[in-house]
């Protein structure tokens, strides 16, 4: 068992259900700090759900999660999901604001200071590999990969713990989805952040996580380094996945 | 949310007294029916007052008997002239025929008081050409009795009642049948002397236009429409005196031609009723409006009643959609709410208004409100409910509380259909606002109505015009502010949506 420290989320025993069906049970699971943590899974297994588990969006119907060693807070969340960054599926730009008010408006509402939203602003720019042009393009000005990099860096602004991204490359072409893959790592080996990344696509997983938690059938059925558990695959759909991937 | 709910409050609490200010006035207040007897009759009342020294505040063009009584009653007006048949009948509602006396003691309960008759009566009379007359010596009904040959047309009303001609007709032992015509028809038809005897009334403009002889009702079948001057009894005793001014001088003739003046000769009611003073010794310095100055006058007021309602319609359905936007069930149930209001025809909603807020701008100004409602909430709940529910979860996602969300995110995106929701509605306002002036609320509708009650097409197409162009200017101007307000490309994507809602 890991300690609080090394452990960016601890699901204990945790249960959630929709409606009268359990999504699923049982599950315990320790993210690990600095690292990114890939969940997969078939659709409907309940990957996006652990995201929501740990960000405070729902509360488990059994048992516990905690977030850097603290339990998810049940009131005035909002606090506490800014320390936590979230990018989806498609980059979920806001459509009247430019890229710049994209990036910074949780920061300008939180009140820093204008010289520190302008530094951090031209740092993720850099890192993430966009012109400083851009800054007062619209989304829809924006290529598909420009605009997933913008999803990172408002995802990034706030000087996040950890970060959650719920199938972010998803519904981009091949070759873009790569660049953008490329650019995640490095930026995350660089800012050592802890990332939980659900996804659907084995080789994604193999690419970006260090860590894999897969889920099938209302549980988690396999998890551990991304290493060991492609070597061993364990439910037969991932040695499916795993024997058409490779 | 809390402080806009409050501050909406607080603009329509601002806006309620600063209306209820301005109707409270020293000056007297004197009303009229849409009609144009009516307004010389108010008009000679409000010019006496004048040339007293009082101020005077004109309420003519009152859409009906009931409303313009129900003011007096309230003291909103505080003179008119009325008829003792319709007070015996639609005030008092009496089966039986009242005495002059008997009126005057039922409205003194109700805080009335009558002043002398006028003289005249407007009542039912027949009339035939008056070579005709000079033909047959016919001055009385009781003598149709020795012309058989004569060609009785009537109006339809008037041969179908049952108090109509059929009762006349035993109780003057008549024996012509008659056949149902035009009214406007039957005047031509008499000039060319294709019939001989029609119904009119005693004080009709076209007695003197189309050289008519007015037979007598020497039997008394008719009930008695003598002209009778109500005031508030309370009004001071020298006032009550001057508006005694025409007490008994208008014989039927006397009415007849000033309507003809102002009907067919299309002078100003003010100025035929300035010229009758005169002949009374009262000198009114009381000039007509010219037509420039009531138009400026009546498009002020017409866009003061449109302003005040669609501002105070905007800020209580902004709030409410806001307030509910996220309670499927609540927002629907208000929906249909501000749907069946939208359902009352426009007309009727004005009327009933009146006993709630009485006559004048506010009343309208209530019903603008409330008509303007729906197509704002409408529109605005269902753009806060359409936004790309993506966008929604990744502000939540992202650690934008509600109000954050709702601020930066869902009301900047539905803007353009809330805008067409607010354009409608104003568009709604211009139209309705037109019959504000039946309940004394001024605006357009006074010219459009004035050009209907006097047959004048130039001051129908005036008003009517003056209201387009309104419309049309404020269309222009949603569309500036749409531009300023709405990035454009925001304004593409939502015009799909936003033109289903518009219709």
């Amino acid at each position: 068992m890991r300690s609080d420290i090394e452990c960016c989320a601890r699901l204990a025993g945790v249960g959630k259900r929709l409606g009268n069906r359990w999504i699923f049970r049982d599950v315990d699971a320790e993210l690990p700090a600095g690292e990114v943590t890939a969940v997969i899974g078939a659709s409907g297994s309940g990957k996006t759900t652990i995201l929501r588990l740990i960000n405070g969006l729902y509360a488990p119907d059994e048992g516990s999660v905690k977030v850097l060693g603290e339990p998810v807070p049940d009131h005035d969340q909002y606090a506490f999901r800014r320390n936590i960054g979230y990018a989806v599926q498609g980059a979920g730009l806001f459509p009247h604001m430019t890229v710049a008010e994209n990036i910074t408006k949780l920061a300008k509402l939180e009140g820093w200071p204008h010289e520190r939203i302008a530094k951090r602003l031209d740092d993720l720019l850099e890192l993430t590999d966009l012109a400083k042009e851009l800054k007062t393009r619209f989304p829809y000005e924006l290529s598909g990969g420009q605009q997933h990099r913008v999803s990172l860096c408002r995802a990034l602004m706030l000087e996040p713990q950890v970060l959650l991204l719920d199938e972010p490359f998803s519904a981009i072409d091949a070759i873009t989805r790569r660049e953008i893959q490329d650019a995640f790592r490095v930026l995350q080996q660089q800012l050592q952040i802890s990332a939980v990344l659900v996804t659907h696509d084995i080789q994604e997983a193999a690419r970006l996580a260090q860590y894999l938690l897969v889920l099938a059938e209302g549980a988690v059925v396999q998890k551990g380094p991304t290493q060991a558990v492609l070597d061993d695959p364990e439910p037969t759909f991932l040695k499916n996945l795993v024997s058409t991937a490779s | 949310m809390k402080p806009l709910l409050l501050g909406a409050l607080a603009m329509v609490l601002a806006l309620v007294v600063a209306i209820a200010g301005c109707s409270r006035t020293e000056t007297y207040v004197i009303g009229s029916k849409l009609h144009t007897e009516q307004h010389i009759l108010a008009e000679v009342l409000a010019q006496t007052l004048e040339s007293a020294g009082y101020q005077v505040d004109r309420k003519l063009n009152l859409g009906g008997t009931k409303i313009v009584f129900n003011a007096l009653a309230t003291g909103e007006v505080h003179a008119y002239v009325e008829y003792s048949g319709t007070i015996q009948e639609v005030i008092l509602k009496s089966s039986r025929t009242l005495s002059l006396q008997e009126i005057s003691a039922d409205l003194a309960e109700q805080g009335i008081e009558t002043l002398e008759p006028l003289g005249f009566n407007n009542s039912y009379a027949f009339g035939i050409h008056e070579d005709l007359a000079k033909e047959t010596n016919l001055t009385k009904i009781s003598e149709l009795r020795d012309h058989p040959e004569l060609r009785f047309y009537f109006s339809h009303e008037f041969l179908e009642r049952e108090d109509g001609y059929p009762s006349l007709k035993r109780h003057y032992g008549l024996t012509q049948d008659a056949d149902g015509i035009e009214h406007a028809l039957a005047l031509r038809a008499i000039v060319e002397q294709e019939i001989d005897v029609t119904d009119l009334y005693t004080t009709d403009a076209e007695i003197e236009h189309f050289d008519l002889k007015v037979l007598e009702d020497d039997l008394q079948f008719f009930p008695k429409y003598l002209a009778l001057p109500l005031v508030r009894a309370d009004l001071p005793v020298e006032v009550k005196q001057l508006l005694n001014v025409a007490a008994n001088s208008l014989t039927d003739a006397a009415m007849a031609n000033l309507n003809y003046q102002v009907h067919i000769e299309q002078q100003p009611a003010a100025t035929v009723a300035r010229n009758f003073l005169a002949t009374l010794n009262v000198k009114s310095n009381y000039v007509a409006e010219t037509i420039g100055d009531k138009l400026i006058d009546r498009t002020l007021e017409h866009l003061f009643l449109a302003a005040v309602a669609l501002l105070a319609a905007t800020t209580i359905a902004l709030t409410i959609s806001i307030a509910v936007y996220s309670q499927p069930s609540l927002s629907k149930a208000i929906a249909y709410g501000a749907g069946l209001l939208q359902t009352i025809p426009s007309l009727a909603l004005l009327a009933l208004m009146v006993p709630l807020f009485g006559i004048g701008k506010l009343p309208a100004i209530v019903a603008l409100f409330l008509y303007s409602l729906l197509p704002i909430i409408r529109t605005t709940v269902t753009a806060l409910t359409t936004v790309d529910p993506i966008l929604v979860q990744v502000a939540d996602g992202m650690g934008y509380t509600r109000g954050q969300t709702l601020r930066y995110i869902q009301i900047p995106l539905s803007l353009p259909a809330i805008l067409a929701g607010i354009r409608i509605s104003a568009i709604i306002c211009i139209g309705t606002a037109t019959l504000a002036a039946f309940i004394g609320g001024g605006g357009l509708g006074d010219l459009i109505f004035q050009g209907l009650q006097l047959d004048d097409t130039r001051l129908i197409v005036i008003g009517a015009g003056a209201a387009a162009l309104m419309a049309i200017v404020v269309e222009l101007m949603f569309e500036t502010i749409e531009k300023f307000v709405v990035p454009g490309h925001i304004a593409a994507l939502a015009k799909v949506s936003g033109n289903q809602l518009a219709t």
